[in-house]
């Protein structure tokens, strides 16, 4: 497949409007459909068509394994830390309101920021789940 | 979508049981938007006939591509699932019917999402008002689910690299 010169170019035609969707519905959640959750699947699913027709090697060459793992924990993190925040500015834990002298801002930043922690954190997982299928085979133990 | 289901059962070839699921989750995509929950049926798609696909795939170029027969023949099990099915069928048949107003779901929290989220939150798709915000603790508890999984599959398939200080050590003995 590596070889195959329609599938190359098309992927790399294919690739860039692939995140430029994972980021639409990232960023359009609040208005339509989407949130993190999808658009780290979108994400990771870009990374992945990229690795199948590249071979491996690329897509770690794009997207090392210590970034993916770093993802992996991020996510989580900057989640966790939208709820600190609003407990240092004077809420509960995971309180939006607080995040902005307008709570329906405020709101509005938390959910934002919440959904990048989860997206994040999903295309991480993805794509380091991907990492360690696709290699084993390959590599003598 | 059920001939998929046959297909699929039948079927001892993983490839084509591979490529047949990924068909019955796009199926059930389909089917997810026309009850207008857009949102699970992106989730569907990408995960199910996207994500789980490809991995599913991974792991079968790690395996032998048919299946093998079966010792015993499966009657028991067949029974039991069987059971199980007859069982939640029956349990259904105590629920309210579809899109029925006055369902128990639709008269307890609902009606303070659907007319508050606008007010409260200035978010106008009420999915994510709920998962992120009403609900941010259980969405926290989700992503700490998948946090997990990774770092699972991290814990069980990564290899032990040979460490390179012992090497070395053994190297300067020499």
């Amino acid at each position: 497949m590596r070889h195959n010169l329609v599938l190359r170019v098309v992927a790399k035609l294919l690739i860039p409007f692939i995140l430029l969707f994972a980021l639409y519905v990232q960023f359009h959640g609040d208005f339509g459909p989407g949130g993190g959750f999808q658009a780290g699947v979108i994400i990771a699913a870009a990374i992945i068509f990229y690795g199948l027709i590249y071979g491996l090697d690329a897509a770690r060459k794009a997207m090392p394994d210590r970034v993916v793992e770093t993802m992996v924990a991020c996510g989580v993190l900057i989640y966790a830390g939208v709820g600190l925040a609003g407990l240092f500015l004077g809420g509960n834990y995971l309180d939006y309101f607080v995040l902005d002298h307008d709570p329906a801002h405020g709101q509005h930043r938390g959910i934002f920021w919440v959904e990048v922690g989860v997206a994040v954190t999903v295309s991480g997982v993805m794509l380091k789940i991907f990492y360690m299928f696709a290699s084993r085979g390959r590599d003598p133990e | 979508m059920a001939l998929t289901v046959i297909v699929l059962t039948r079927s001892r070839n993983l490839f084509t049981v591979v490529v047949l699921a990924g068909v019955y989750s796009f199926l059930m995509a389909t089917a997810l938007v026309a009850l207008d929950a857009v949102d699970v049926a992106m989730t569907e798609a990408s995960v199910g006939a996207g994500i789980s696909t490809v991995l599913l795939l991974g792991a079968l170029y790690l395996c032998k591509s048919e299946e093998t027969k079966p010792v015993r023949k499966p009657w028991l099990p067949l029974a039991v699932s069987a059971a199980a099915g007859a069982l939640l069928v029956f349990g259904t048949l105590g629920l309210p019917a579809f899109s029925d107003p006055a369902a128990p779901i639709h008269t307890h929290v609902v009606p303070r999402y659907l007319n508050d989220v606008l007010r409260e939150t200035g978010v106008p798709n009420v999915v994510t008002a709920v998962l992120a915000s009403y609900r941010g603790y259980d969405t926290l508890g989700e992503t700490t689910v998948v946090f997990t999984a990774g770092i699972g599959v991290i814990a069980l398939l990564r290899r032990r690299r040979k460490q390179p200080g012992a090497a070395n050590k053994q190297d300067a003995a020499k």
